[in-house]
Formats: C-alpha cells, sequence, structure tokens
C-alpha cells in the first residue's frame, strides 16, 4: 500500500472510531430525537392526517426522518470533528506531514458516513416500532444514504475550514440546513403546494434526497429517481472539488 | 548536501506584520542548531513555514535538497516537529496520538505500533499510555510531543521551545535525549528563549532580531564576540565594602559575594592575584547572567522575557 493510501486509512480509522467511542453524543441523540417526532407527527397527528400520497402518514414520513436524521448527523460529525481539530491545533498533525490535502478530505468523509450508516440504522430500527419498513429497494437505500451522507460531510467540511468560532458552526445548521430540510419533503408531498411554490422547492437539494430515499423505501417520489441521483451526485462532486481546492489553497487553516 | 537551506525567506502577514525580511541561513546535516531572538522576532513564523503551516511570501527552503514548492512531501517526510503551543489531541489516548501520528506519515500500522511503544518508552510515558493527553501534567504533554515528532524518525528535528514551561529535572531529561539524538545523526533546530539551553546544547547558532538574522556562527564564535562577562565570586569572609581591584569594576552583591566585570581583552588571574595580595580567598564562582545572555542582550538590546532556571 502506498503512503498515501496508509495516511488516508489512518484518518479513515481515527475518524470512523471517534463515532463510535463518543456514541453517547453521535448515535443516542438522533435516536431520541426521530422518537418523539415518530410520535408526535406519526401517531399522535398522523392519525387525524390518514394518507398522504397513497400512504399511512407515518410510512409516508420514516424515509424522510431518516434521511433528516443522516444530513443533520454526517454534516454535524465533520464540521464538529474538522472545527474541534482546527481549535485544538491538532490538525497540524496532518499539515504536517506528508499526507496529501484529498486523503484529509477523504478521512473526515469517512467519519461523515459512517455516523450517517449508523444512525439510519438507528433511526430505521425506532421506525420499525411505529410502522412497516418493507424496503422496496435496499442497494438504492444504501446508496442514497451514502451519496447523501457524503454531500453533507463535505458541506460540514467545507463550513469548519471557514469557521473561526464556534458560532460560525452553528450558522449553517441553524439558518440553512433546518429551514430546507423541513422545506424538503420530509413530511408533505410538493403536490400539496401551489405550482409556484412547488416550483421553488425543485431548487432546494434537500427536496431530492428525500425523494431519492422515498422511492427507495416506498416506491413513491415527487421527483424521478434518475434526477435525485443526479442531482446529489452533481452536489457530491462540486463540494469534494471545493473542499480539496480550500485545502490546497490552505484556507481557513494556514496563516 | 545541507539539511536545510533557506535563501531569501520573507514573510508579510495579512495584517501587514513584516515578519520576516530576506533571510538567508543553512544548516549542515548534524548540526545541533540554536535559532534564537526576542518574543517576535520571527522564530515560529520561519519554523512554520519550514512545516508548511505557515505560506511565505518569498524566497526559498530547502529540506535535504527538497524544494518546499515543488517537493513538498518530500521535504515533509524528512522533518519532525515540536511546536512552541500544546497542540494535541486532548480527547486522544497517547499510544494513539502517536500511532496516528505515524500513519498519517505512511507508516504501516504494525510498525507504527511498535515505533509508539518504543518512543513512549523514551519519554517515559510508557505507563501513561492509555492516558487522554488532557490528563496528563504540562511537562508529560510536552514529552508526548517529542515522542509524537520522532515516529517518522525525522532526519530534521524542529523544537519549537521545547522546555518552555516545564520543571527542571523533565528539562535536563530531554536535554540528554536531544544529546544522544544528535549524536545518533538527527540534524536538530531549536529555538528557545532558555539561552543556557542553547549554549548547552547547540553547536551553531543564528540569531534573529526583528525578522532579520543578526549573527550566525559556530557557538564558540559567537560567545567569542561577548565584549564583558559579569562574574560573582564567592569569598571566605564577610566583607562591608567591595574590595579594589585595579582594572576591574566591582560590587559587592552581599557581605561574601563580589560581582565583578571582565572585559574580553582581560584575564581572570589577575582578579585572584590581586584578591590574594589583600588576603580574601575566593571559594567559588559563578556567571551572573549566562555568556549568550549576555551576547544576547549586547546584540539585541532586548533582554530575554525568562531566564533559565
Amino acid at each position: 500500500m502506498s503512503p498515501q493510501m496508509i495516511s488516508m486509512f489512518a484518518l479513515m480509522r481515527k475518524e470512523t472510531s471517534r463515532v463510535l467511542r463518543i456514541w453517547v453524543q453521535t448515535l443516542i441523540p438522533p435516536g431520541i430525537t426521530m422518537s418523539l417526532y415518530f410520535i408526535i407527527f406519526g401517531t399522535l397527528i398522523g392519525k387525524r392526517i390518514g394518507e398522504m400520497d397513497g400512504y399511512p402518514y407515518m410510512e409516508y414520513i420514516a424515509p424522510g426522518l431518516i434521511m433528516m436524521s443522516v444530513i443533520t448527523n454526517s454534516y454535524g460529525n465533520v464540521v464538529g470533528s474538522f472545527f474541534n481539530a482546527k481549535i485544538q491545533r491538532h490538525i497540524e498533525e496532518m499539515l504536517v506531514s506528508p499526507m496529501d490535502e484529498t486523503s484529509i478530505v477523504i478521512g473526515y468523509l469517512a467519519g461523515g458516513i459512517i455516523r450517517g450508516l449508523f444512525v439510519a440504522t438507528v433511526v430505521s430500527f425506532i421506525a420499525l416500532f411505529f410502522t412497516e419498513l418493507n424496503i422496496k429497494y435496499p442497494l438504492l437505500a444504501l446508496l442514497v444514504i451514502i451519496m447523501t451522507a457524503s454531500v453533507f460531510s463535505l458541506a460540514g467540511l467545507i463550513n469548519a475550514i471557514f469557521a473561526k468560532k464556534f458560532d460560525d458552526i452553528a450558522v449553517i445548521p441553524s439558518f440553512v440546513l433546518a429551514p430546507l430540510t423541513y422545506l424538503g419533503g420530509v413530511f408533505y408531498t410538493v403536490s400539496l403546494l401551489p405550482e409556484f411554490w412547488q416550483t421553488v422547492s425543485r431548487l432546494n437539494p434537500i427536496l431530492y434526497m428525500v425523494n431519492s430515499m422515498r422511492y427507495s423505501v416506498l416506491g413513491t417520489s415527487d421527483i424521478e429517481i434518475m434526477d435525485g441521483l443526479l442531482m446529489i451526485s452533481g452536489f457530491f462532486i462540486l463540494l469534494l472539488s471545493v473542499a480539496v481546492y480550500l485545502l490546497k489553497k490552505g484556507i481557513g487553516i494556514r496563516d | 548536501m545541507k539539511a536545510l537551506s533557506i535563501q531569501d525567506l520573507s514573510k508579510q502577514y495579512k495584517s501587514g506584520v513584516q515578519a520576516l525580511k530576506s533571510i538567508n541561513f543553512e544548516v549542515d546535516q548534524g548540526d545541533f542548531f540554536a535559532l534564537l531572538g526576542p518574543n517576535g522576532a520571527g522564530k515560529t513564523t520561519a519554523i512554520g513555514i519550514l512545516t508548511s503551516l505557515v505560506n511565505k511570501t518569498s524566497g526559498s527552503v530547502k529540506v535535504f535538497g527538497h524544494d518546499i514548492d515543488n517537493a513538498l512531501s518530500l521535504a515533509k517526510a524528512c522533518l519532525g516537529v515540536v511546536p512552541q503551543e500544546v497542540n494535541l489531541n486532548l480527547f486522544d489516548k497517547c499510544i494513539n496520538t502517536l500511532v496516528n501520528q505515524a500513519g498519517f506519515y505512511g507508516i504501516p500500522r504494525d510498525e507504527a505500533k511498535k515505533r509508539a511503544k518504543y518512543y513512549l518508552e523514551q519519554m517515559g510515558l510508557w505507563e501513561k499510555r492509555n492516558s487522554n493527553a488532557r490528563d496528563l501534567s504540562g511537562g508529560m504533554k510536552r514529552r508526548l510531543m517529542v515522542a509524537r515528532s520522532l515516529v517518522n524518525q525525522p532526519k530534521l528535528l524542529l523544537l519549537d521551545e521545547p522546555t518552555a514551561g516545564v520543571d527542571i529535572e523533565t528539562r535536563r531529561m530531554m536535554w540528554r535525549f536531544l544529546r544522544e539524538l544528535n549524536q545518533q545523526g538527527t540534524t536538530i533546530i531549536l529555538t528557545t528563549h532558555y539561552l543556557e539551553e542553547a549554549e548547552q546544547l547547540c553547536d551553531r547558532v543564528a540569531i534573529i532580531d526583528e525578522g532579520q538574522i543578526i549573527e550566525n556562527d559556530s557557538m564558540l564564535n559567537v560567545l567569542k564576540k561577548l565584549k564583558k562577562e559579569v562574574f560573582i565570586l564567592n569569598v571566605n569572609q564577610s566583607l562591608t565594602k567591595a574590595p579594589i581591584i585595579e582594572g576591574y569594576e566591582t560590587s559587592l552583591k552581599s557581605p561574601q559575594e563580589i560581582e565583578v566585570s571582565i572585559l574580553q581583552s582581560q584575564g581572570i588571574n589577575e582578579v585572584f592575584a590581586q584578591l590574594d595580595t589583600l588576603g580574601i580567598r575566593v571559594i567559588s564562582m559563578r556567571n551572573k547572567t549566562g555568556r549568550l545572555e549576555e551576547l544576547f542582550i549586547d546584540l539585541t538590546n532586548n533582554p530575554p522575557k525568562e531566564t533559565a532556571e
């Protein structure tokens, strides 16, 4: 194995073991939050809503809630881990070594993906207490989770690269990520919206991710699955290029 | 081939501060080299550029012939660095810190574990291998950083104030270890406030002040440039006033301690001879300040903020 591969695997191992080491912080909170969503939106309110797009409401929102936790947690994992490394300055361990920037990005990406997968498993398990979860296309579901976790891990990394203080890593999740997620079709089908807002919704990348997951699980979606996969792939390539470029230029990490 | 070759290196920060003004110096393989200077002189900036934590504005840097502009990875592979500030992952175990660092240098995991054990033992930290870095004392954290800097077995070790804030015992232990490492062939560059440390360890010295190299020579030659040294003589009787020693400036530091200034052109034998005729016997003597410290003050007009022990 080449030295670059060894260094990349060393970081991947470090970042993935971090997720498991602090499992109380990484895996339990999304489990609790999503349980509350299932109880309130699914059981209590959902019963009054009845069906959405031909499915019981609980069954309809389950894929969206899984995706919501994948997005929040993959983003939070990388933004937290990388920003902490910056603040504690142990990022210098990597910067002084010969490992290249792409390896650094992939190492952090691995942490975000692993957390996304674990959280998706935890939330899916919780969903089974409330609804049936017959996944129609399991491999597609896995692919969508991994790709979405990758996109938001990269977004978290870019946020952390620019962040100078703790406020800077809280702003994007609160003011950008949360609104886009809630308006991304987790709880409703966009066909309920007036045409204008349907068009606006289609500019929201999270709509494609949530609906790709819903298609994988239920076989129904507001968007064409190929559009969803293309959109997620496009974002992945764009954010990967930006993250590698920023690290190569030393923005936010070198004086 | 030089271990380090720096030519016309300049750094201007975005704030406008010109930290380095076209500095030049070279370090031979096997040297134990001191880079000295007052706070803010540019030492840490220079180390930062070598390790790529700081982007240079202009100039060239070669580490064992590898130019950091076009062979940065090869240059980095030759380097180990102990920074001035603690930069450990405080929530990671000591053993993991070293194994991960070795991994970042492309060292396979089995070998990384062996080296981690060896260097933790060398630094007296093996018992603490499963402790988180945050649970270590200040001196232990420094030792952990030294151990971490060695896992890639660097040809050139950069130590930026490695013994700042550590107790005397730890400092002496680190001095011993660094001497051995240098004797085994590792080139070492040391920046320090403790001028005694530089004088004890280093065979070459460069003094940097306000971003410029103002002195660069062997330690012996640099010390020869001392214009004057001040000694404290312990004598065998209590005095009420300083004895008059012709040709020398004296003062009484305490009833049994005479302070005497000796110019480079003068010898010290004459002092003993004159005191002898006065019936005063010298029991012991010491430098008032380190010789390098005297020179440092002469050259920079800037007394060091901290002095050794």
